[in-house]
């Protein structure tokens, strides 16, 4: 068009492929980089939303104390609501507790055998059944824990409910078992085989090779897993809503019914008006879970890159 | 899971009776709020299209805070609640230029539900007190004297409900008082049916839940004012005449006087014919009246 620049015009010198396929590969260029730094953005887009939506709360009816320390929760109390969730991290915790002594047995146990011990089709076998495991939706098991489980702790340890710590740990346990186990294998797959093979040549037996040179070499990978189970544990909703009985409760024994931090928002959200302290304050319990799991999660993460750079 | 259907059923109904009055030009009501009326207010709906076929009432549920913000907003002509409007909703609604109107259209007697093996056959509120209330002194039913076949343990399993559930809310004001809280450690089951399935099965529960709920496998508490006092059993009929002390009134709320079709409709649903589909579905008619 201007005449001032026919140099740069030019056909056959044209630097600047601003073609049909440039604008293609550019699109495509920035689809892959949005995807990519997506899950950051998704992070802090949610951390953001719970933020704003309790922010209400931690400026007005919250008080350090009283939330932190106070074993009541009643926050629908028309005159004098209550927000402490003492008694919901206690029976969280004690839920996620009592998960871990469940899981960790199993888990570690599966790993060992199956990175170790397992040959051929009986160890991909095995490992696909461990993931289909993992696939079970949670719901699934609440139902096995108040339909199946309850009843069975009624009969056995002759209690009054079966719906309690004991019951909501079981079950959790053997969800988080799964994922805890695919982690620790990984560990024990990342184990040099020249540690063994040395174990081996100064006359160690098998066990010994495991128990005094690979575990010991897989201990911080054994421990992320560990800690992803607790993250996993802290998080689940739907099966300790089921299990763990719904009750306010500092639990004195493992057949307490208790609730948990996840069950008590997804069990009152749904009718609390938008916007009313009751809504916000459950957000708030969001924000304090949201850093919860995300610090365990990121310590678990450390742990384990740290093996892997080692 | 029933509820939800029957919500999510209602308003799918409320969005097509919307298309069919936009086209037929028939008056809508829209009908809005109590999860514990939403199935009367359904039938009443549904009935209500042979008595005036120019009148569409679009129902739809969500509880009845739900109903009463609707209300506050102005987007219902009739909001449904199992509750008064509380002195902050009053406000906040006149603050918006809308002018809420209580009408009681019903009552539902809420049952204490205890094992059909328990023994007790009356309870006072003073017990109650001591069995539901924070800091009360019954934790084992030997506390009140009694043996219950079933429960070794001998420990008070409370039963009660979510935080945000009118029935919770109703419940602890009339048995346990204004100031009344539940103690500690309740079950806080999530629907009015859960309450009853635990309580049947297991011998050691005491909970409550709506006269509807009520099933032949399990017993209901005669309630007295005071120990010893002579006691009322729940029933429809105890709840209509208002003898029976643990009855709520169930409210739709117009705006202003109604007027037009919604005065007929809600004159329809007070008349025999209207208030004889509440009592079908378990709940006790606001007067006394003849079904036949």
């Amino acid at each position: 068009m201007s005449e001032t620049k026919p140099l740069l015009q030019s056909p056959s010198v044209d630097f600047d492929h601003r073609n049909f396929d440039w604008y293609v590969d550019k699109f495509i260029q920035s689809i892959v980089f949005i995807a990519g730094i997506s899950a950051i953005i998704f992070i802090i887009g949610i951390f953001v939303f719970i933020t704003i939506e309790g922010f209400g709360f931690l400026l007005e009816d919250f008080s350090f104390r009283e939330f932190f320390l106070s074993p009541f929760w009643e926050p629908s109390d028309e005159d004098a609501p209550e927000y402490g969730i003492l008694a919901l991290v206690a029976g969280t915790a004690s839920v996620t507790g009592l998960a871990m002594i469940v899981a960790i047995p199993f888990s570690l146990g599966a790993a060992i055998f199956i990175g170790e011990f397992a040959t051929g089709k009986l160890r991909e076998s095995l490992k696909v059944l461990v993931e289909l495991l993992a696939a079970i939706p949670s719901v699934v098991w609440g139902f096995i824990g108040l339909s199946i489980m309850n009843p069975l702790i009624i009969d056995v340890f002759d209690v009054p409910v079966g719906l309690n710590v004991l019951n909501a740990g079981i079950i959790l346990g053997l969800m988080a078992a799964p994922i805890m186990t695919s982690i620790a294998e990984d560990a024990l797959k990342a184990v040099p085989d020249r540690y063994r093979e040395a174990a081996e040549a100064l006359g160690a037996t098998r066990w010994q090779v495991i128990f005094k040179t690979v575990l010991p070499a897989a201990k911080n990978g054994l421990l992320g897993a560990v800690l992803l189970g607790v993250g996993r544990g802290f998080g689940e909703t739907m099966a300790v809503l089921m299990a763990t009985g719904h009750a306010v409760n500092i639990p004195g024994s493992v057949f307490d019914p208790v609730r948990a931090l996840t069950a008590t928002i997804a069990a009152e959200l749904g009718e609390t008006a938008v916007g009313s302290p009751h809504y916000q304050a459950l957000f708030t319990i969001g924000i304090f879970l949201f850093i919860i799991t995300f610090l365990i999660n990121l310590t678990a993460d450390l742990i384990v890159r740290g093996i892997r750079k080692g | 899971m029933k509820s939800k259907i029957i919500i999510a059923g209602s308003i799918a109904l409320a969005t097509l009776s919307f298309s069919i009055t936009a086209s037929a030009d028939r008056q809508l009501i829209q009908n809005k709020g109590s999860d514990t009326l939403v199935n009367v207010a359904q039938a009443w709906a549904e009935e209500y299209r042979n008595v005036d076929s120019n009148v569409a009432v679009a129902v739809s549920g969500g509880g009845s805070g739900t109903g009463i913000a609707a209300m506050i907003n102005g987007t219902v002509d009739i909001a449904n609640a199992s509750r008064n409007m509380k002195s902050k909703e009053l406000a906040m609604a006149k603050k918006k230029g809308q002018n809420p109107i209580e009408h009681v259209v019903g009552y539902d007697a809420l049952a204490v539900f205890i094992h059909s093996n328990n023994p007790a056959q009356t309870l006072s509120y003073e017990q109650l007190k001591a069995v539901f209330g924070r800091g009360g002194s019954a934790t084992k039913w030997s506390d009140l004297g009694l043996k219950v076949p079933g429960c070794k343990q001998d420990k008070i399993i409370v039963v009660s409900r979510q935080n945000n559930s009118g029935t919770y809310a109703y419940f602890k004001k009339a048995a346990l008082g204004k100031k009344g809280k539940f103690r500690q450690g309740t079950l806080d089951m999530h629907g009015s049916k859960d309450v009853v399935d635990l309580v049947e099965k297991t011998p050691c529960a005491i909970g409550y839940s709506g006269l509807a709920y009520a099933t032949d496998h399990i017993k209901m508490a005669c309630i007295s004012k005071e120990t010893g006092g002579s006691c009322i059993n729940p029933s429809v009929k105890t709840a209509s005449d208002r003898s029976y002390p643990i009855a709520r009134p169930l409210f739709m709320y117009t705006n202003g006087e109604p007027q037009g079709e919604i005065k007929k409709y809600l004159d329809w649903i007070k008349s025999d014919e209207g208030q004889c589909i509440l009592l079908k579905k378990g709940y006790a008619p606001y007067r006394d009246v003849n079904c036949s």
